[in-house]
């Protein structure tokens, strides 16, 4: 079977992004945009970055990481000390720095993938989670990331200024992931969601494709994380905590875990609501709990199957209709 | 097909949603009374001539874990502007402006700061306050120098925290207040060997354990041993089993109150009678000790402390308890109302509310705050003013 | 001080957070065994009886202390029931990893859910429970960690009779090895893992008023590093098994005190997880646990 990258779904979606583009471009250089919702763009990319690839592991692989924010920290930490190292010129040093940065989060994705190996569900959830902690310490105890006082005086590379580059890479990062879902490796990934050892018999090296998946997750993640570290300019091991796991979680949760395209509207809701609602903050965390207790109990109740259904039902209707 | 719905639908949301935000802040520049800031209590002054209105931007914590930091600067800054506005304002050559305060959270990340920032600018303020916390001061540092806005924080003790030359500070910076508790302890308590508990995913915490020990050393005292913990630890009796097997004199913990409350009394469990010197972090921890004799005689820096006798500091006191249902104000509180008070000064000193012409201003005022009795500052930004200390003495604090 | 007796009150630091570790993992570790998920709440529900024993002890009622204790472990068992019912017997025949999102949302609701109810401000609040310390030569052991060993210890022989020895703990014992057969023999199973967690909620109650005894100050989130460190103990010691939760928490906290007494106190919390991390890659089954094969 080949694959057709000039496919009707790619050109739709290019199509898409090519609009939101302009629409994007045309608000900021018309000065629609107050500088408040300006300095939210580059945020809202790493976000959805962020979403899409844990909606990787959490929604296709169906396995449940807890250290996302770890990969996104690692990305973050290896790619500002390479851009505060060697001071080179921007052309050059950001497209390094987001080389480095993924293959560091990657090379942590792989070893984060021996244990993926020989576990699952809970014990794999506990296990990112320990990883995720583990990591945060490190970066508090080694020198040469600043510790507990941050890593301050990385260079300015992506902040809104630069959006049209942090939009492109995020669009790539979609088409990606997207194009990977629709491919054959996506329907292995599925079939090991639903059943891996049904998959294994059916001689799929289910080992090996859960090791990718997050490999692949954890280098989008750590793409994530240079453009956060080069729009915020300081970086501090504590931001990148089990609460920022969380935040992503609740995001590809509310998305429907396996969409794409349901993390990115998540995405895109998740960071814009704390900012038009900025005294609501404190009930922001309890509202999280109660959408992914909500969700969670909607999606396995007898409700959700009935509404299927229906739609089912008239769509059946429907077809009929139009085959008269 | 499915999809392609689900895709336009994000478009649409995306784009209203950023659309809609711009024209809020398009048109909030025209009719101010309507939008304001989402903290109403804040803009009790009237808006209607918006060129006597002298707008204080405000950056710190609200909500999370640091918000008391942000909630106590607020308020303290709210009690200095209602003064100021009741004596009937600031004189600036022909011109009378009323403070008005625009506070937005940052939960203390410095992304959020960002956010934060570019929102107080959106609301056109004159000048900067803030940010509360360090890393938060640091991320905005460079954007407030770009668009060379006059910046203050009231509580970033970080030494960078001021780095640009349109930055200024009322706090310690962490190294200054370090060094100047390790001179305390070696010329007046007469101490030279001392052992350090220190939180190392602080930075406050580690910027003063480091600086304190340094100095220690530098004047011939001894760190017999230094010990970390993680923000979050509860349980110290490692720790201070290994002091215990030491020939420390005294121990010297610079943290926050409520890890100094289980360090005090696991330390009183294990039978150890050293004494205590902390930081200004500790100021509130008779509130969190359940036996109060287990904090008793400990020393630590605090250059505000709501139950010294002082007629500045009792008004303020009252007028805070009145204000904010029986709150005792803390440090911050007083912080927040010495910014406002440096604002006024250098508007007076300037005889303008250009940010330029305040930075300028700066190096030339004296402020009689109530965190030192004249303030001044140099020109690195730094606020110059007397280290005191604060001995708990039968359960209550007292200046030593 | 010697080598020896440094490292003996090292070995009783250890002891004094492993003993309230072990009396966490037991909660862990019951629910786990019988109901087959990880209660990622229940960390928490230590939080919400140590608030509990505050408010009813502190507030106005001005009950006796027995009463209050009773008092709380009752209410949270309750909770633990109330929280079953609501979000995880739904999801009883759901994908797991739909009941381990439910359990970290409801760990997140009752964080924050306290949170906002009762401020983020610590409360202090000495311990309601007073006992004499016990001195040894130059070492002293706190009043405090005797008495979690000893009602460790107690719950720990309480559990393993009611479950070994009484009618409704072989009805969770059928569950806990095959429900639909359990089931089939006309066990009720909904009863049964209900009444696991009005047990294990219980035990927290008690893991609350000990924790809350030995450090004396209530935040909302106090329960969370403990909830997680306990269930590192838990999988330690083989998760499912009672004897394994109290070595693995006892075994933890040693760890974790001798870390910090000679390697780095800096890195305890990266070295107690990365024993997780081990201990799951060598034997996932933990010292004591069953090892299982899956089938189709």
């Amino acid at each position: 079977m080949k694959r057709k990258l000039i496919s009707k779904k790619n050109i739709i979606s290019v199509a898409i992004i090519a609009v939101l583009y302009i629409l994007i471009q045309v608000l900021i250089n018309g000065g629609y945009l107050s500088r408040q919702m300006m300095s939210v763009i580059i945020p809202l990319c790493y976000n959805v970055i962020m979403a899409v690839s844990l909606s990787l592991i959490v929604g296709v692989l169906g396995e449940l990481s807890l250290g996302h924010a770890a990969f996104m920290s690692i990305g973050a930490y290896s790619s500002a000390l390479f851009t505060t190292k060697f001071e080179l010129p921007e052309f050059i040093a950001l497209p390094l720095a987001l080389i480095i940065g993924g293959l560091c989060a990657a090379a942590l994705g792989f070893i984060i993938g021996i244990p993926v190996l020989r576990l699952k569900g809970d014990y794999l959830a506990i296990v990112t989670l320990g990883f995720g902690e583990i990591i945060k310490s490190i970066f508090n105890f080694l020198p040469i990331t600043g510790g507990s006082k941050g890593l301050s005086g990385i260079p300015i590379y992506t902040s809104y200024r630069n959006f049209g580059l942090v939009f492109l890479i995020t669009a790539v990062i979609v088409l990606l992931i997207k194009n990977l879902l629709d491919s054959r490796h996506g329907r292995v990934f599925a079939a090991i969601r639903d059943n891996s050892i049904a998959a294994q018999a059916t001689g799929i090296p289910v080992g090996t494709y859960k090791t990718m998946a997050f490999v692949i997750a954890a280098f989008f993640a750590g793409i994530a994380g240079v453009l956060y570290a080069h729009n915020v300019g300081i970086l501090k091991p504590g931001n990148f905590d089990y609460n920022m796991s969380i935040e992503i979680l609740v995001m590809v949760v509310l998305g429907g875990m396996g969409s794409i395209g349901g993390s990115i509207i998540a995405a895109v809701i998740l960071t814009l609501l704390p900012e038009l609602l900025r005294s609501f903050a404190d009930y922001r965390m309890l509202l999280y709990a109660i959408v992914l207790i909500a969700l969670m109990l909607f999606n396995n109740s007898s409700l959700k199957k009935k509404l299927i259904e229906k739609r089912q039902m008239s769509r059946q209707e429907k077809s009929e209709k139009e085959g008269e | 097909m499915k999809k392609m719905i689900s895709t336009t639908l994000a478009t649409l949301t995306l784009v209203a949603a950023l659309a809609s935000c711009g024209n809020n802040a398009n048109t909030s520049g025209a009719k101010e009374s309507e939008t304001g800031s989402s903290d109403a209590k804040t803009s009790d002054v009237s808006t209607s001539s918006a060129t006597d209105v002298f707008k204080v931007g405000a950056i710190g914590p609200l909500t999370g874990p640091a918000a008391a930091y942000g909630i106590s600067v607020k308020q303290g800054a709210q009690i200095a502007i209602d003064e100021i506005n009741a004596a009937g304002g600031v004189t600036v050559g022909d011109k009378t402006y009323s403070f008005e305060m625009i506070f937005e959270d940052d939960e203390a990340t410095e992304d959020k700061a960002i956010q934060a920032y570019n929102t107080v600018m959106d609301k056109g303020i004159n000048v900067l306050m803030g940010a509360v916390t360090s890393g938060s001061s640091i991320a905005i540092a460079d954007l407030t120098k770009a668009d060379g806005i006059m910046q203050l924080t009231p509580s970033a003790s970080a030494e960078n925290a001021i780095k640009n030359d349109n930055a200024f500070r009322i706090c310690f910076s962490d190294p200054e207040q370090g060094v100047a508790m390790a001179d305390y302890m070696i010329d007046t308590l007469g101490k030279t060997k001392v052992a350090v508990i220190y939180n190392n995913a602080d930075e406050y915490s580690t910027g003063l354990g480091q600086a304190f020990e340094e100095e220690v050393a530098a004047k011939g005292g001894t760190v017999v041993t230094s010990e970390a913990f993680a923000t979050g630890d509860m349980d110290f009796s490692s720790q201070l089993t290994k002091i215990k097997g030491t020939d420390a004199e005294i121990i010297y913990i610079p943290a926050y109150y409520q890890d100094a409350t289980y360090i005090t009394k696991q330390a009183k469990e294990m039978g150890i009678t050293l004494p205590f010197i902390g930081s200004d972090g500790w100021d509130g921890v008779l509130g969190t000790v359940t036996d109060t004799t287990t904090v008793e005689g400990a020393i630590f820096s605090a250059p505000f402390s709501a139950s010294v006798e002082d007629d500045h500091v009792k008004t303020f006191v009252d007028a805070y308890k009145k204000a904010y249902s029986d709150a005792v104000p803390d440090q911050f509180a007083a912080d927040g109302y010495d910014s406002i008070y440096t604002f006024k000064a250098a508007m007076e000193k300037a005889s303008s509310i250009e940010s330029a012409d305040l930075i300028a201003a700066m190096t030339e005022i004296t402020v009689n705050g109530l965190t030192g009795d004249n303030i001044t500052f140099d020109a690195s930004g730094a606020a110059k003013k007397e280290v005191r200390y604060v001995k708990i003495t039968d359960g209550a604090y007292a200046y030593a | 001080m010697d080598i020896f007796s440094s490292l003996a009150e090292q070995l009783i630091n250890g002891l004094r957070t492993g003993s309230i570790y072990a009396l966490i993992a037991l909660g862990y570790t019951m629910v786990y065994g019988i109901a087959k998920m990880i209660n990622f709440a229940h960390g928490d529900i230590i939080m919400v009886g140590a608030y509990l024993l505050f408010l009813l002890g502190v507030g106005k009622l001005g009950l006796p202390t027995p009463v209050v204790i009773l008092l709380a472990i009752i209410l949270c068992a309750v909770l633990g029931m109330l929280i079953e019912k609501i979000a995880y017997k739904p999801l009883r025949n759901a994908p797991p990893l739909a009941v381990l999102i439910t359990a970290i949302g409801v760990s997140y609701f009752l964080q924050n859910f306290v949170l906002i109810s009762m401020g983020a401000t610590p409360i202090p609040f000495a311990s309601m429970i007073k006992v004499p310390s016990l001195t040894l030569g130059t070492i002293t052991v706190s009043g405090i960690t005797l008495a979690t060993l000893v009602v460790t210890f107690v719950c720990m022989a309480g559990l393993i009779f009611f479950v070994q020895r009484t009618k409704t703990g072989a009805a969770m014992r059928a569950v806990s090895e095959d429900r639909g057969a359990a089931e089939l023999m006309g066990i009720n199973v909904n009863k049964t893992i209900s009444l696991t967690f009005a047990i294990g909620s219980g035990l927290a109650a008690v893991a609350g008023l000990l924790f809350i005894s030995q450090y004396e100050s209530l935040q909302p989130t106090l329960g969370a590093l403990p909830g997680i460190k306990a269930f590192v103990a838990a999988v330690l010691g083989g998760i499912g098994s009672i004897p394994g939760a109290i070595a693995g928490g006892i075994i933890l906290g040693i760890i974790e005190s001798l870390t910090k007494a000679y390697i780095s106190t800096q890195l305890s919390d990266a070295i107690s997880f990365s024993v997780l991390v081990l201990v799951l890659l060598i034997r996932p089954a933990g010292i004591m646990g069953k090892m299982k094969n899956e089938k189709v």
